[in-house]
């Protein structure tokens, strides 16, 4: 069964260079990258694990994909989404958000 | 000001109703009508009868106006503007003290805007195109029962346009085989499927036994997508009761979202909403009939005005127009309702068709649905001219595919998401968009037979309705 989560998850999986372009266009729009993982991705669950702090500050694609990188070394065996989060007033809330690692 | 109280008829100008010196006051509420007078009527006398019809006046003058602080009351009619290359017509503006309505009432605000002064016989037709809600009159409205944020984050979905269909054929389905069509539109990637208008509780198919086939659906597709869906169970009904009393199923059975027709009325639009936030449903409403009096550029009331009550009323879907679809909309117009539904500001834009500023102070935007005559052929076309913050619904376009339904679906999700991810890598989809469309097929058979089976359908008819202000396409 494929879980469907996330924006692009009809499409063949992103290679790093095309995450690497979601992510410029995120943090061009002003949006901070974060990173999270779940072993139960029912829809049901919102609270997947943070893989640390949203990048607030992060203004590099290459060093937000560094992140997404680490924490598919640590949990290959888990589901990994990557969501920009817009704060501008009125919306405070996900932007994007797209599956990055699937269980092998 | 003796002749103004002597016994007898009065132009209504002359009764205070057209001032022109007048500055509307930031807690008024305003409203542009499109007058045409009959012939031999000033056009100042006929925004004067607007105003007046609209508000205090009747036909004579009346004594007992004297008893009470009639200035305050009065309609005024501001300002009067002849519309471009239309001799007839004329676009009055009118300004109403705050004192004039009852606090959340959208069945009052429409009952004194529009509640008789439609079938005066001094005008040979009047349109509402367009009204200012002050801050102060709005927040005495709850507004959108959730919104497009929190529909958003219930449903799990960011980045992109929700994906929708209408069940067809609308009528004569089993509760069982309606289910069917309900199953294989979502697992095959629609986030909602959605009752028809119409489909109430007919002897070929109960309400009862719709809503449990459809939850039954509803809940297997989302086990084995892993994502939230919904279909919208359309609890309009003879009576509230009745309405209640499906809404409480819908919800006890563990749906998202229930709906409405605009054909129910505005307090029950109004009640619905309540018990939407009230129950943490989504609250879908189908503009049924509003085209009886949206269409005609002339007489009527613009879709525009009907979009800013809902969202006042506190619906958190409604169908808006798609441009490109079968249906009515000329893409600045629908812009424009866009706009009302979506922005917590908008400025005021003749060339939308939006004659005033318009502040929602924090009203939660109400997302707009397009539907009717759409396929995912116009992909880029859609999310270019709508944007993301909206529900593209397929209905044709999604249960005619020669291979089925759930291909239907995915079809249109391929198509949506390889425009989406294209968008962001900085491709210009309006022109690229076939392209797109073209390479994401290679790997979608679903997409490929979509794109060759209705890859050249289009609907090019001149829409009657259009704001007076046409922009030059440059």
């Amino acid at each position: 069964m494929r879980i469907t989560q996330g924006t692009f998850s009809f499409l063949p999986d992103l290679t790093d260079e095309e995450i690497a372009l979601q992510l410029r266009y995120a943090i061009g729009n002003g949006w901070a990258i974060s990173v999270e993982s779940a072993g139960d991705p029912r829809p049901g669950n919102n609270l997947w694990e943070m893989w640390g702090l949203p990048m607030f500050g992060m203004r590099d694609p290459a060093g937000a994909l560094h992140e997404i990188n680490e924490c598919r070394t640590a949990y290959p065996d888990r589901y990994i989404k990557v969501s920009a989060y817009d704060s501008r007033h009125g919306r405070q809330t996900t932007a994007l958000s797209f599956l990055v690692n699937r269980p092998q | 000001m003796a002749q103004r109280w002597s016994a007898g008829v009065l132009q209504y100008a002359e009764m205070g109703y057209w001032q022109p010196d007048y500055e509307p006051k930031p807690t008024d509420v305003l409203a542009a009508f499109r007058v045409t007078p009959q012939q031999g009527v000033p056009p100042e006398e006929a925004g004067a009868a607007v105003a007046g019809e609209s508000s205090t006046a009747t036909w004579t003058v009346v004594w007992t106006d004297r008893l009470t602080a009639y200035d305050h009351y009065q309609g005024k009619c501001y300002r009067i503007d002849p519309v471009p290359g239309n001799p007839e017509q004329y676009i009055a503006y009118i300004a109403y003290d705050l004192d004039l309505f009852e606090e959340g009432s959208i069945a009052n605000m429409s009952s004194s805007i529009i509640g008789n002064v439609f079938g005066f016989k001094a005008l040979k037709a009047l349109r509402l195109e367009d009204m200012r809600i002050p801050p102060h009159y709005t927040k005495t409205f709850q507004g959108p029962a959730h919104g497009i944020v929190m529909e958003r984050e219930y449903l799990n979905k960011y980045g992109r346009p929700l994906l929708g269909a209408t069940v067809k054929p609308k009528l004569g389905l089993s509760a069982r085989n309606y289910g069917r069509v309900v199953y294989e539109a979502l697992r095959g990637g629609l986030d909602f499927t959605k009752d028809d208008e119409n489909i109430n509780s007919q002897p070929f198919m109960r309400w009862r036994d719709r809503f449990v086939h459809c939850m039954e659906a509803v809940t297997k597709a989302q086990e084995e997508t892993g994502e939230v869906k919904g279909h919208y169970l359309n609890v309009t009904a003879a009576t509230m009761e009745d309405m209640y009393e499906r809404a409480d199923f819908a919800k006890e059975i563990g749906s998202i979202i229930v709906m409405i027709d605009l054909t129910v009325g505005y307090t029950a639009i109004q009640s619905m909403a309540k018990w939407a936030r009230r129950n943490g449903l989504l609250l879908h409403l189908h503009r049924a009939g509003h085209s009886t009096y949206t269409r005609q550029k002339n007489h009527g009331v613009n879709f525009r005005v009907i979009a800013k009550w809902m969202r006042l009323a506190g619906v958190d879907h409604i169908h808006a127009g798609t441009v490109v679809g079968k249906l009515e909309g000329d893409p600045s117009s629908v812009r424009g309702y866009y706009e009302s539904l979506r922005c917590d500001k908008a400025d005021a834009d003749p060339r939308l068709g939006l004659y005033f500023e318009q502040d929602w102070v924090s009203t939660p935007g109400v997302m707009p649905v397009a539907s009717g005559g759409i396929h995912a052929g116009q992909m880029h076309q859609l999310l270019d001219l709508l944007g993301e913050d909206v529900i593209l619904q397929f209905g044709g376009g999604t249960i005619g595919h020669p291979l089925g339904i759930a291909a239907g679906a995915a079809a249109n999700r391929v198509a949506l998401e390889a425009m989406v991810k294209a968008r962001n890598e900085g491709r210009e989809i309006a022109i690229e968009g076939p392209d797109i469309l073209r390479a994401a097929a290679r790997h979608s058979r679903e997409l490929d037979m979509a794109l060759s089976t209705w890859g050249d359908v289009t609907f090019n008819y001149e829409s009657t309705d259009t704001p007076d202000l046409v922009v030059t396409p440059s």
